[in-house]
């Protein structure tokens, strides 16, 4: 174990992999310090969990009616009651995990890579492809992101493949603003000129220059966005333009729970504590992420 | 055939003209100085010659072969350059085994992994040093570092903008050193631009005083041993300086 340690902390790696690696357990070291940011990280690791053994964690079907056993509150056999139809919230809300984490990880790998590749293109070359991209940029931009997302949805379709493809085009125009504003920061720099010198082309230095230094600060803003795209999500299922009946997804669960919410509150509010936990889940961890890999810090530490 | 040629030089940054009427010729293995104040447009005349401000008009010509506006290919093997801030021109997050093996990447050179531990070892570096990010390094190593990637193309024409202003004293020594030796051992030929006279009577044979964008006198560097300088501005400058460089410690 100390051995592991000290090969991974050494000053002089002799290797790249080795090189590598301990820069990225340096930097789990240095988040392993916020214990708000290990909060977040837990948080996810449950998330993860509930999502892959769904089956073996939930006591119940997640679609099977009982009725006999409608509306009833929470109690040791049903741990957050049971719906108007007599499934239990419980089990709904861990196969909601799912569901959820399809969400955020499809938006995440859909609207991440392509906002930075059109803020990293827009901000190297500058002049007018910057102009035409921030101009589209801005028009998605001045658009409120759940108004969108409702007119996409409705143009598509209902349905949560639908609401991923409305969400996550709604969401690059932001990601497209960092990547460009953090690649202005460094265009003219000295180690983008000497690379250029070397005989680069403007797709090697973008993809292997300037690229690796917008991603942190992307992974920070996905992560604390991503609170943002569960609720979006969950606005669109409220609405019901989100998944469809019986899917156990939580803002659809929420919506229906609201014909109950004064007599039995815990139909709307089980799933809407998971939204919360697992929203402040997120940001927990990018503020945390925030600290670690801030390049202006990364360089210094 | 001469290393570098320049045949009225006109630099601008878009309306502003920043250099204008330089004529230069350096010979093969020759170290030839571009002395002047700030702003007097010396590392303006590099970063043409290097293809980084395009905006130019005249005829430059490396190793007898004249060069387009834009930065090209072929040109990154007959001609390199060293910035003056090592903090900025290194990638903070490549190690120095990355930033030197780009160079070999972009050209398509094999045998990588020798290559890179050699030019460590040339410019005095330990292999300890071969792994490890920009920032556990001190401003001379990553100068040092700078160096090497220029070299590993194996460039015959240098240019150095200001190569050592940004270190310690100490340190400029070392690396002032260093690329003496280096241009002994390969026969590289220097252009370097610099404020500091002392640094032009210890590394170079000719030197070429700019201000305000033109050059007012070639003079050989010998001349800052007995201040035999024609120009009223290089004798001022020559005067500023404190004379004889050589009669005080750098």
């Amino acid at each position: 174990m100390t051995t592991a340690r000290h090969w991974l902390l050494d000053e002089s790696p002799a290797s790249r992999l080795q090189a590598n690696l301990g820069h990225a357990y340096r930097m789990a070291l240095q988040l392993a310090r916020n214990p708000l940011a290990m909060v977040g990280a837990f948080i996810l690791l449950l998330l993860i969990l509930a999502a892959l053994f769904a089956p073996w964690i939930a006591p119940y079907s997640p679609l099977g009616q009982n009725l006999e056993a409608r509306l009833l509150p929470p109690s040791a056999q049903h741990w957050m009651g049971t719906d108007e139809l007599g499934r239990d919230i419980f089990s709904r809300v861990i196969y909601g995990a799912r569901i959820t984490l399809t969400i955020v990880a499809l938006v995440a790998v859909i609207s991440a890579p392509l906002g930075l590749l059109i803020g990293a293109i827009s901000g190297y070359f500058g002049g007018w492809t910057d102009k035409l991209l921030m101009g589209v940029t801005d028009v998605f931009l001045s658009m409120p992101k759940l108004i969108l997302a409702l007119a996409f949805v409705a143009a598509l379709g209902p349905g949560i493949e639908n609401a991923i493809i409305a969400i996550a085009i709604t969401s690059w125009p932001a990601y497209a603003r960092i990547a460009r504003a953090e690649t202005l920061t460094f265009r003219n720099s000295e180690f983008i000129s000497a690379t250029r010198l070397l005989g680069a082309s403007h797709a090697r230095i973008i993809t292997r220059h300037v690229l690796p230094l917008c991603t942190s600060s992307m992974i920070v803003r996905v992560t604390l966005d991503m609170a943002g795209i569960i609720l979006t999500a969950a606005g669109l299922g409220f609405l019901g333009l989100g998944a469809q009946p019986p899917l156990p997804e939580w803002g659809a669960m929420i919506s229906r729970g609201r014909t109950f919410i004064l007599d039995q509150w815990w139909v709307a509010t089980m799933p809407g504590f998971a939204i919360i936990v697992v929203s402040l889940g997120f940001c927990f961890l990018g503020d945390g992420l925030r600290d670690v890999l801030d390049p202006k810090q990364g360089g210094k530490s | 055939m001469s290393a570098i040629s320049l045949k009225n030089l006109d630099i601008s940054y878009g309306p502003t003209k920043v250099v204008q009427g330089v004529d230069i010729e350096v010979a093969e293995g020759e170290s030839f100085a571009l002395v002047g104040e700030s702003g007097s447009g010396k590392s303006t005349v590099l970063k043409a010659i290097a293809g980084l401000a395009p905006e130019w008009t005249g005829e430059i010509s490396v190793l007898g072969q004249p060069r387009g506006h834009m930065v090209d290919h072929g040109f990154a093997r007959r001609c390199q350059m060293v910035f003056q801030d090592p903090y900025a021109s290194l990638h903070p997050r490549k190690t120095v085994d990355a930033v030197l093996s780009e160079p070999l990447q972009v050209q398509g050179i094999g045998n990588r992994g020798r290559r890179v531990v050699e030019m460590l070892a040339a410019v005095g570096l330990d292999t300890r040093f071969r792994f490890r990010f920009p920032h556990q390094l001190s401003g001379g190593q990553r100068q040092r570092v700078a160096i090497a990637r220029a070299l590993m193309l194996e460039p015959r024409v240098m240019l150095l903008d200001e190569p050592t202003s940004a270190l310690d004293v100490s340190v400029q020594a070392e690396i002032l050193n260093l690329l003496k030796r280096l241009r002994r051992e390969q026969g590289l030929t220097y252009l370097l631009v610099t404020h500091n006279l002392p640094v032009v009577s210890f590394m170079c044979d000719r030197m070429a005083v700019m201000n305000k964008g033109r050059i007012v006198e070639i003079a050989p560097a010998t001349a800052l041993h007995d201040g035999s300088f024609q120009d009223p501005y290089t004798q001022s400058l020559y005067a500023a300086s404190g004379g004889n460089p050589d009669r005080k410690d750098i």
